[in-house]
């Protein structure tokens, strides 16, 4: 029978397998993005997806081929991940990145005749070297050259090497020896940090390290067929039993422990955990946790032990010891218990900033939900990305089995997702899209356009498209959007969104990305674009406005913009020029009215210039009413009259002019014989008032007799 | 302080309280002491969010006037500008940012606060000039809704019917409906929706897309209100053409009232001397702010102001009989009592004297023949009689040059009485104006034809009578003394809006589809689920509460109107209104027309 290749989830659910057909294997491991690498005998490498489908394969090297690969590694650094191969020539070649495959020989160690008896890749100041024990020699090989280096404080009669350790970000190093010692120093072999001297001197099947970011406990985990120790700065050590053979997998904050019928995690505990559940403990954090339990109970005690910490002034401290706490526990009960400790501690306090609670509710919500064993993401607090985005947290994800960061996870909002669909190449966009969309539905903060992201650095374009059609908030969907260059659908989905701002920042991005003929074209498909589009014109480029009207034929609006601009001319005849456009654009309108109105303007602008210029008084830019009016009180009747004809101005609005000039001016001579010129259009009552206004009551008097007696007060 | 917010159904305090500690939150960000820029017209609108202390006491020392050329010296460690996303404010600050001294030291820290969005627009045209990087912070603060009152609620956004109605531009909109959730968030989801026009169906689509988008939130406040009713202005042109004769509508009409407060003549409120025969007259206009913090106020507000000459003189009764007690007051209790209560007393006779100076004010304007003549000829107009042809009242004013925008408002008033004028009347108005007033107001006449205020009748029919008549729109026996229908507010004319909002509540618009649908825009009625814990069970006699919306305005009497459905004793509904501006008909025409300033020659 064929040999299967079988992958699980963490949780121990088959994910998929394969019938193994290629070569003899020599080691299994997985890349930081989430494919399976297996290494052949041959040098060949084949790398394959979660779902056991054949992605690629590549080589390390013709030299391989007659000496075979011996042992292999695959290791992580921040270039990505790499493998290293030892061949029967007793060689090391590796790759740094297989990404972007290039492969080094490492220099030959002298004399060496046989395997070394444990070797480790090392990554320094952004180096790749390799580390090599023979016997009691330790060799370092990086490009050039191989030497021969001796630990610090390495004890002399300490033995062979059996076993070497690197740690998960590359800083430490421990090594084990024939007589049970074990040494414990940085990588770069400048400075011991302890040692061990264990009572099993047989060679260990794995050693791997144990420590979390930021804390001075370092500890080494060596495994046995059936025993583990842990090992670190003590003269004494922990041990425990292991029932089946397990594999030990190094990770940023522990080491987990996987056999055929379990998976445990084995980790310092943290600091606030300490704290707070030490046996005794009277940590402000402990005290809380207690008041609160008291509180529940209704006892007094509550209001004792809130005292004690209140009166060190340590509320705020033990809130955040709770709620720290509570992120690194795993049962949702204690989590519980601790975050009502925070949250009833919060209640005492004035200016607590709400967003660690609410973050860390959100972030625990997350993580219960992968650690589900259905999806059998079982991340610690301590990995999850929020928490430490970049720094070292880089490749812990790879450490085992099925793992977080294929699975797509929403970092950002309170619910996973799960889209491993995303990869799937066989089905199509809508059926991938519309299956997501069935898992997921509505669930309330799961985010689309983060999946549709993803999806778009898959290459999947179109299938983002689809996803974000499920996106509710546009406000996501458009930087996306044109982000993949779909700019006029992220102008529709603006437009839906009824957010202006993000239809002018749509709408500003097409007209870089555009011609300005297409530009043009794509708003004349959208209304609500195009008037915001003209409003912004309006404030900052008037001139484009009135290409904007051109392009749609719209002659009112090009008139008026003409009548608006001659108003900005400094020159007279630049008003006029600019008014001559407006009457043509109003005829080609239709627009009579305004037609003759502009034609109006423009008679009465050169009128008043030559009356400026005759009369050497400032006549331009006042009103026909006022330039008559004007005419009348500085005495020029002929010319008021002419114009009163000229602009067919009504007889009752003129009459009304007339009297209140002639009267404003005192010249009630005037006045009376113009009463007498022909019959009052608008009555002699105006006359009488008129009159009153100027305080003449003589004058008043002589109109009186000829107001009809029901328009007499 | 904030008295007048809590007296209603609904405690509007929190809202304030809410925006209050939204900026409290901000200025803590900027750590140290501050000077903040004002765009000038923000002031107004903050000042009923938070006086100057609230400001001092978070190191706010200085305070400026945004505009272009280097920035005040101060010696502060932040520079805050408080300013609504407007890329012409954003050049101001540009040229602000680049003018400063980098010599001085400490350097100052700058940041800026949007009001009421953050706008991407606004940072892309910062980056653009080089200067984005130059702010610390850049947060927004939601300033939507305002409370100006316990029922009263305005996003003071000036321009908000301009740009709906004649630029197709929505943000005002969409700030409506942000504000909208906001108040969800505060007040609970309100069960019902109705809506008349195109803005109002909108503000409701976004409101239920903004829902979809924050599905996780569901909100478990218990709904404070029952019913939301989003009206378009444009539904209504009618009302707010015609003069308020409320008394605070006739305060507003002749004087303006600005974010609650009020200037007014000094000359009336000059402390009474005798002897000193008024030589120190004060030359400051008499600043007052006007709320229902202040009972008289209160009372009088929405009475007709016909009817508030005998309120005032019964409280004067009242006061004086108080006063006199003094001389009953014989134990020393019983003095201690009187004393007890004159800060009070005092207090309520400042007011009175107050009231009675202002409506001795309104009133020498109200009796002038030019107000009545003017308001016989709005009458007339708005019971239909003579609205087809040119009006001589309107020819002679124009004759004789009264303001213009007196003008524009009865021949809009006319045209809409009319369902539009007939092409003659209307090109003759039009060039009456231009002759008296100058032909640039041609824009302003355009302006208007957009907005629809100003149209010639196409359709050959005239809806108005139909409207009129179905919706009681005009009144004859109308009650100013003691109101028994909205009509009193006008003096005979019930606003259109109100009536459409009190006929929603009783029997239903079911009632009236034919002439919603002659109204412009379309009616609708959308309903959010409530969790089945929150739905409401009502107790025998208890009021339903409506919010009222008027998208593009709202005039103070209408307020008075919907004031008067609140108390009516069998109404079953009371009222909150909200809306995009306080306005009248002078601020609301004057806010849609082109100023043209002319280069001088």
């Amino acid at each position: 029978t064929r040999p299967l290749l079988e992958i699980y989830s963490a949780s121990g659910l088959l994910l998929a397998s394969l019938p193994w057909k290629s070569g003899q294997l020599v080691q299994l491991g997985w890349t930081a993005s989430e494919d399976l690498l297996c290494i052949q005998e041959d040098g060949t490498v084949l790398v394959y997806n979660l779902f056991c489908e054949f992605k690629r394969h590549f080589s390390m090297g013709n030299e391989v081929l007659q000496n075979h690969v011996l042992e292999a590694k695959v290791f992580h650094t921040e270039y990505g991940t790499g493998v290293a191969i030892l061949t029967g020539a007793h060689r090391v070649s590796l790759a740094t990145n297989i990404e972007d495959l290039k492969l080094r020989r490492m220099p030959e160690v002298p004399g060496l005749q046989k395997p070394p008896s444990c070797w480790a890749v090392l990554s320094q100041d952004r180096v790749t070297i390799v580390l090599l024990a023979v016997g009691q020699d330790l060799y370092l090989l990086d490009n050039t050259s191989c030497s021969l280096v001796t630990p610090p404080g390495m004890s002399p009669s300490a033995g062979a090497y059996l076993q070497m350790a690197v740690s998960f970000n590359h800083r430490c190093l421990a090594l084990f020896t024939d007589t049970g010692y074990i040494w414990m120093g940085l990588a770069t072999l400048k400075e011991k940090l302890c040692e061990f001297t264990s009572s099993i001197r047989s060679p260990p099947r794995q050693m791997v390290w144990c420590m979390r970011p930021r804390s001075r406990q370092r500890a080494v985990v060596v495994a046995w067929d059936r025993q583990l120790m842990v090992a670190g700065n003590s003269s004494e050590c922990i041990q425990f039993v292991l029932d089946e053979d397990s594999l030990l997998v190094p990770e940023l904050d522990g080491v987990r422990i996987l056999s055929r019928s379990s998976h445990e995690f084995l980790q310092e505990i943290p600091e606030p955990s300490q704290e707070i559940f030490r046996i005794a403990s009277m940590a402000p954090g402990a005290l809380l946790l207690e008041a609160q339990k008291e509180y529940e109970k209704e006892s007094q005690k509550a209001d004792e032990y809130l005292r004690e910490i209140k009166e060190q002034k340590l509320l705020p401290e033990a809130v955040r010891q709770c709620i720290e706490a509570a992120g690194y526990e795993h049962e949702p009960d204690t989590q519980k218990s601790l975050l009502r400790a925070a949250s009833f501690g919060k209640c005492f306090l004035d200016k607590f900033p709400p967003e660690s609670f609410v973050r860390m509710c959100q972030d625990l919500r997350v993580l219960n939900a992968i650690r589900d064993y259905q999806i059998g993401v079982p991340l610690t607090f301590t990995q999850y990305p929020p928490w430490d985005p970049g720094g070292v947290g880089w490749p812990q994800q790879q450490t085992w089995g099925g793992s977080a960061w294929g699975w797509g996870l929403c970092w950002d909002l309170p619910a996973p997702s799960l889209p491993p669909q995303v990869q799937q190449k066989d089905k199509s966009d809508e059926e991938v899209a519309q299956a997501i969309n069935q898992k997921l539905g509505d669930t309330p903060g799961i985010s689309y356009s983060e999946i549709a992201a993803r999806a778009y650095d898959c290459g999947r374009t179109e299938l983002a498209i689809k996803l974000l059609e499920y996106e509710p908030r546009s406000g996501e969907q458009v930087p996306l959007l044109l982000k993949m260059k779909r700019s006029k659908l992220a102008l529709s989905k603006a437009i839906e969104s009824g957010d202006t701002d993000l239809v002018y920042t749509v709408v500003l991005h097409l007209k870089n990305e555009l011609t300005r003929g297409t530009f043009f074209m794509t708003l004349q498909n959208q209304p609500v674009a195009l008037s915001l589009y003209r409003q912004f014109c309006k404030h900052q480029e008037r001139e484009t406005l009135k290409d904007l009207y051109n392009q749609d034929d719209n002659h009112q609006e090009l008139g008026n913009f003409h009548v608006h601009s001659s108003y900005s001319e400094k020159r007279i005849e630049g008003r006029v020029g600019a008014l001559q456009n407006a009457l043509d654009e109003f005829y080609k309108a239709k627009n009579e009215f305004a037609a003759k109105a502009t034609e109006d303007q423009i008679k009465l602008l050169r009128l008043q210039r030559h009356l400026q210029e005759d009369l050497n008084r400032p006549y331009l830019d006042l009103s026909l009413h006022d330039t008559v009016s004007n005419l009348i009180l500085e005495g020029h009747h002929k010319r008021a009259e002419q114009l009163y004809r000229d602009f067919k101005i009504p007889d009752k609005r003129y009459w009304w002019l007339k009297i209140s000039a002639l009267a404003t001016r005192g010249d009630w001579e005037e006045m009376e014989k113009f009463s007498r010129s022909k019959k009052s259009p608008i009555g002699y009552w105006p006359f009488v008032e008129i009159s009153v206004k100027h305080h003449n009551r003589y004058e008043a008097k002589k109109y009186a007799p000829r107001v009809p007696p029901e328009q007499r007060v | 302080m904030a008295a007048h917010l809590s007296s209603g159904r609904v405690n509007l305090t929190a809202l304030r309280e809410a925006g209050r500690r939204e900026l409290r939150e901000f200025l803590d960000k900027c750590a140290g002491s501050k000077a903040i820029v004002w765009d000038e017209y923000l002031t107004g609108p903050f000042g009923l969010i938070a006086q100057y202390s609230l400001l001092k006491e978070h190191e706010v020392e200085k305070m400026f006037t945004l505009k272009p050329g280097r920035l005040p010296p101060a010696d502060v460690k932040n520079v805050i500008f408080f300013v609504r996303p407007k890329l012409e404010l954003m050049d101001i600050i540009t040229d602000n940012v680049l003018r400063e001294d980098r010599g001085r030291s400490p350097q100052r820290d700058f940041h800026i606060l949007f009001v009421p969005r953050r706008s991407l627009l606004c940072e892309q045209w910062l980056k653009e000039q080089g200067v984005l990087g130059s702010f610390i912070h850049r947060e927004q603060y939601s300033l939507d809704l305002i409370p100006f009152d316990g029922d009263l609620l305005s996003m003071e956004s000036e321009s908000a019917f301009k740009e709906c109605y004649l630029e197709s531009d929505q943000t005002s909109l969409y700030h409506a409906a942000k504000g909208l959730m906001t108040l969800q968030a505060l007040y609970g989801t309100i069960p019902q929706i109705f809506g008349k026009g195109e803005c109002a169906r909108h503000v409701a689509n976004m409101m239920i897309r903004m829902k979809r988008e924050f599905p996780g939130s569901q909100n478990s406040i218990f709904p404070v209100f029952d019913t939301l009713l989003l009206l378009d202005r444009n539904v209504d042109l009618l009302t707010p053409l015609a003069t308020q004769l409320t008394y605070e509508g006739l305060i507003d009409e002749i004087y303006g009232i600005q974010n609650t407060y009020v200037k007014l003549p000094p000359e009336k409120f000059a402390p009474k001397k005798q002897g000193e025969g008024g030589k120190d007259l004060p030359t400051e206009p008499k600043k007052l702010q006007l709320n229902s913090a202040e009972e008289l106020y209160a009372e009088i507000r929405d009475k007709n102001f016909n009817a508030v000459g005998s309120v005032l003189s019964k409280k004067a009764k009242i006061i004086s009989a108080a006063f006199e007690e003094r001389h009953h007051a014989k134990t020393v209790g019983e003095i201690k009592q009187f004393v007890s209560q004159l800060p009070h007393m005092q207090a309520a006779r400042s007011s009175l004297a107050n009231h009675t100076s202002i409506a001795e004010l309104i009133k020498d304007i109200t009796t002038s023949e030019d107000f009545f003549d003017n308001l016989t000829v709005e009458q007339e107009f708005m019971s239909g009689i003579d609205t087809d042809k040119v009006n001589n009242y309107i020819e002679d004013c124009i004759a004789q040059k009264h303001p213009l925008i007196k003008i524009l408002r009865l021949v809009c008033l006319q045209s809409v009485c009319n369902s539009g004028l007939k092409q003659k009347v209307l090109d003759h108005y039009k060039r009456e104006i231009l002759q008296t007033y100058g032909y640039e107001h041609i824009l302003t006449l355009n302006n208007l034809e957009k907005a629809g205020l100003l149209k010639p009748q196409t359709s050959g029919r005239n809806n108005y009578p139909t409207i009129r008549k179905t919706l009681r729109l005009w009144m004859d026996d109308v009650n100013e003394q003691n109101p028994n229908d909205i009509s009193y507010v006008y003096s005979g004319y019930a606003p259109l809006s109100v009536r459409l909002a009190q006929l929603l509540a009783r029997p239903g618009w079911r009632s009236i589809e034919e002439v919603l649908k002659m109204l412009p825009g379309p009616h609708f009625e959308e309903r959010q689920q409530l969790p089945t814990g929150l739905q409401k069970k009502r107790q025998q006699g208890e009021n339903r509460v409506t919010l009222v919306f008027f998208l593009g305005g709202v005039t103070y009497a209408e307020i008075a109107a919907l004031r008067f459905l609140s108390q009516m004793e069998d109404g079953g509904t009371e009222y909150v209104i909200a809306t995009t501006k306080l306005i009248n008909g002078t601020t609301w025409i004057k806010s849609l027309m082109e100023k043209l300033e002319p280069a001088p020659f």
